[in-house]
């Protein structure tokens, strides 16, 4: 077995009371592109982290290099030099250096003492990434850099280091269709290599395109590890789930008369003349690359931002918004693709979080806001949308992806929104709990409500909108019914 | 992961009653440490001091307390506090002090409302420039501190009418004014944190302005009153040690203001906001006066009461320090 970079067996680990890992194997061949799948919490990370020496596992644990060694567990120090090295999707580099001083960075861990020659790193810089073949300017700020560009000089640091295993965590999560390709080609190149590349990712298309073999976790137990050839998007993720899902094409009801209509509207150097009518019951899906216009066409309906020209009416009334509670006023909700950042206070309970948008009516009489009016709201909610929720004290972010997606949708319902704009609802979401919020979505629509779906997922915007409008560079290039194209050309049209 | 959220319950569930419990038992052992060891503690004399120098640091911190918990600092707390006494004093000797009662009680509503008035400052930069409070408060803590010793010429404006100094050395079925004005404004505070919905916004901007404006909420609005309420809160203790003192100068008082921010975080308030009680804040109070009184009475220095006010904010953040780590 000479071909093995990395093999380990009987790998568990327990976090107090909870078997995180059971007795999970792991085969990393030389030169290949392996997926970690599974879905949150079924012990992707635990297993990285032991893999890289981070935790220690449970007695028991065998590693072996392909080599005569077999060692009971992995420390830090020995994981590097194996050139074992992890890219967490936070890319863990110094934002205010030079890419040239990232890249050489981890010479001075070893040696902290060794002074720091520029030219000497901008040298040793520029042969990485000559090595790696794209186009990096050492000298750049990596504050200044797109996160496609960042990763590149993620990557070409851990190969400064010596890099055979590179573990890459969700490395696409935040690139267009575009960059992704890119990744994806260097990927290969790198495996060419020699180099072993372990790719942990939710978009089933990206896993199956450029990995040789799928390696499937399911609460903490293995599932399998099978080759990507002949694997299926389904299959996979009914792997990963252990349930089948059965997506099927939304049934397009008749629409209702229009709610929301925008006539000519722009936003200087964001979109421009931007027309679109939105029915009562219908889901409008906005789709288009990302810096295409969608979210900030959002944030002007949501009136964050002002348009500069163009005109919006609601039921035939001319709407203008200096703020987005004029929106929510006017019945406009929406749900941020940034639930991190913007969608929920993170920190904050979960009632809390529910609450926000409604404490005008809550706060009956005035100056008198009941914390039992807060959470009769809130587990009217969890129950409506069948979140899972231990105890609704809690910060919002002890909850998994999709069912902080629940609460946000949830605070946002609470306002009984005519017209809700759904920016991306499934990123960061698991393959399983993504089928539930669409469930949502749709049932949303049937009772009337005004969507719209802003997604750069072809097949989520195929199988759930009723009508899809494609931006491209701030303007509209194309209309189409779902029903009249398939995903592929959808998918297509998107990322011509 | 279900042991990660599980450890997070329990500790959830119990960080609120932590804090009160942490402090509770703070104040607990710190009482019977000086009703054992120093003399004439429990003195009623001894307990009617406490009652009546603990309210100063007190209403200056619930000043503290509110920017802290929205995420940011008012530094002016005390030059706001003097610029409030200046002005009812002023106007009570120069004025009204001939208008009797009713003299009185427009001084002092003038001395609030500039207060509240240099909170309302803060507050309208904080929010309209979005300006970090540290730097804005800064500003404006100079601002007040130079204008103060113009206006008095670097003295101070002493003797106030005896009923005026009833607020700081009167006393209501036995208990002195000041703890009263102290329990009540924090009572208030209180309040209107957990059953308002803009102390439920303070909060919320707290731990993330920007999702909290994404939300719906009058962000600014919530900085501009918060401010607004922590400036007056502060003109509140410049009446009290206007009224104990029988005289105000600017710089009075000056040493508190970072005490008032270590008697904030040893109550648990977070110090990158969103989380922060009155209630601990009031018992944690409650146990600096105990050590600086019992520590008085040993013999020991005020100096090294401080230090040991220090070494305790230290201790107990330490103890703490296990559990915010896993939270």
């Amino acid at each position: 077995m000479g071909d093995i970079a990395l093999r380990a067996d009987h790998v568990s680990k327990v976090f107090g009371h909870s078997r995180v890992l059971d007795d999970v194997s792991f085969e990393l061949r030389r030169g290949e592109v392996l997926c970690l799948a599974g879905e949150n919490g079924c012990g992707k990370s635990t297993l990285i982290k032991i893999l890289n020496g981070v935790h220690a596992p449970e007695a028991g644990a065998v590693f072996s290099f392909g080599d005569d060694t077999a060692i009971g567990h992995i420390t830090p120090r020995e994981a590097r030099a194996r050139g074992i090295h992890v890219i967490w999707q936070d890319l863990a580099l110094f934002a205010h250096l030079s890419v040239a001083e990232n890249i050489v960075f981890d010479d001075y861990v070893a040696n902290p003492m060794r002074p720091l020659s520029y030219r000497a790193a901008r040298q040793q810089a520029r042969e990485v990434i000559e090595r790696l073949g794209v186009q990096l300017d050492p000298d750049t700020r990596v504050e200044e850099l797109s996160i496609a560009r960042r990763q590149l000089v993620a990557i070409a640091r851990v190969l400064r280091a010596g890099a055979r295993i590179i573990f890459m965590d969700e490395p696409t999560a935040s690139l267009t269709r575009n960059e992704v390709r890119t990744l994806l080609d260097l990927t290969r190149a790198l495996s060419a290599q020699g180099i072993s590349i372990v790719f942990v990712s939710h978009r089933l298309a990206e896993v199956l395109a450029v990995c040789q073999r799928v390696t499937v976790l399911r609460n903490g137990k293995l599932v399998g590890t099978y080759p990507t050839e002949g694997m299926t998007q389904a299959r996979l993720s009914q792997l990963m789930t252990g349930q089948e899902l059965n997506l099927v094409p939304r049934q397009t009801a008749p629409s209702g008369e229009p709610v929301l209509e925008l006539r000519g509207l722009s936003r200087r150097g964001e979109f421009e003349d931007v027309s679109l009518t939105l029915n009562r019951g219908e889901i409008l899906g906005l789709t288009g690359l990302l810096g295409a216009g969608r979210t900030e066409l959002a944030h002007v309906v949501f009136g964050m931002t002002q348009p500069t020209a163009g005109e919006m009416r609601m039921h035939g009334k001319r709407l203008t918004l200096r703020s987005n509670r004029d929106a929510i006023r006017h019945g406009i909700a929406y749900v941020s693709e940034d639930r991190l950042n913007l969608g929920l206070v993170q920190s904050q309970s979960i009632n809390m979080n529910t609450a926000v948008t409604v404490l005008g009516e809550l706060e009956k009489p005035r100056g008198f806001l009941a914390p039992w009016r807060v959470r009769a709201l809130t587990a009217e909610w969890i129950r409506r949308l069948g979140t899972k929720v231990s105890d609704a004290e809690l910060a919002v972010s002890s909850l998994s992806g999709g069912n902080q997606q629940r609460v946000v949708i949830a605070k946002w319902l609470a306002t009984k929104p005519e017209v809700l704009i759904l920016d991306c609802p499934t990123v960061g979401v698991d393959i399983g709990a993504k089928a539930g919020i669409f469930e949502i979505i749709r049932q949303l629509a049937d009772d009337g409500m005004a969507i719209i779906l802003i997604s750069d997922e072809a097949g989520e915007i195929w199988m759930n909108a009723d009508r899809v409008i494609v931006l491209r560079e701030g303007r509209v290039s194309q209309e189409l019914t779902p029903a009249d194209t398939t995903e592929e050309s959808l998918e297509e049209i998107i990322n011509a | 992961m279900t042991i990660a959220s599980s450890a997070r319950r329990r500790l959830r569930l119990s960080t609120d009653t932590l804090e009160i419990g942490v402090m509770a038992l703070l104040l607990a052992a710190s009482f019977g440490f000086f009703t054992l060891m120093a003399p004439g503690f429990l003195s009623g004399a001894n307990i009617r001091s406490m009652a009546v120098q603990l309210p100063e640091l007190g209403l200056l911190s619930l000043a503290m307390l509110l920017p802290i918990i929205s995420g940011g600092l008012n530094l002016a707390v005390t030059f706001t506090a003097n610029i409030a006494g200046l002005t009812t004093a002023w106007l009570v000797q120069n004025a009204l002090g001939d208008a009797g009662a009713l003299g009185l009680v427009v001084s002092v509503g003038a001395g609030l409302a500039v207060g509240a008035a240099a909170g309302f400052l803060i507050g309208v930069i904080v929010a309209r420039v979005g300006a970090h409070p540290i730097l804005v408060s800064l500003g404006v803590m100079i601002f007040l501190q130079g204008l103060g010793e113009f206006l008095t010429r670097g003295g101070g404006i002493s003797g106030m009418p005896a009923s005026f100094q009833w607020i700081g050395g009167g006393s209501v079925l036995g208990v002195p004014v000041p703890i009263l004005v102290f329990l009540l404004a924090a009572a208030a505070l209180a309040y209107f944190m957990q059953f308002t919905r803009t102390g439920f916004s303070i909060h919320m901007v707290g731990s993330n302005l920007r999702a909290t404006e994404y939300s719906g909420i009058d962000v600014r609005r919530v900085l501009i009153t918060l401010y607004t309420i922590s400036g007056l809160l502060a003109a509140i203790a410049g009446m009290v040690m206007l009224a104990r003192f029988n005289s105000v100068r600017v710089g009075h008082g000056e040493s508190y203001l970072l005490i008032t921010v270590l008697a904030c975080f040893l109550a648990g308030a977070n110090p990158f906001g969103g989380f922060g009680r009155v209630l601990p804040l009031v018992l944690g109070l409650m146990s600096l006066q105990v050590i600086a009184s019992g520590m008085n009475l040993m013999g020991a220095s005020q100096h090294l009461s401080i230090a040991v006010w220090g070494a305790f904010l230290i201790v107990v953040m330490t103890l703490r320090m296990p559990f915010l780590k896993r939270s």
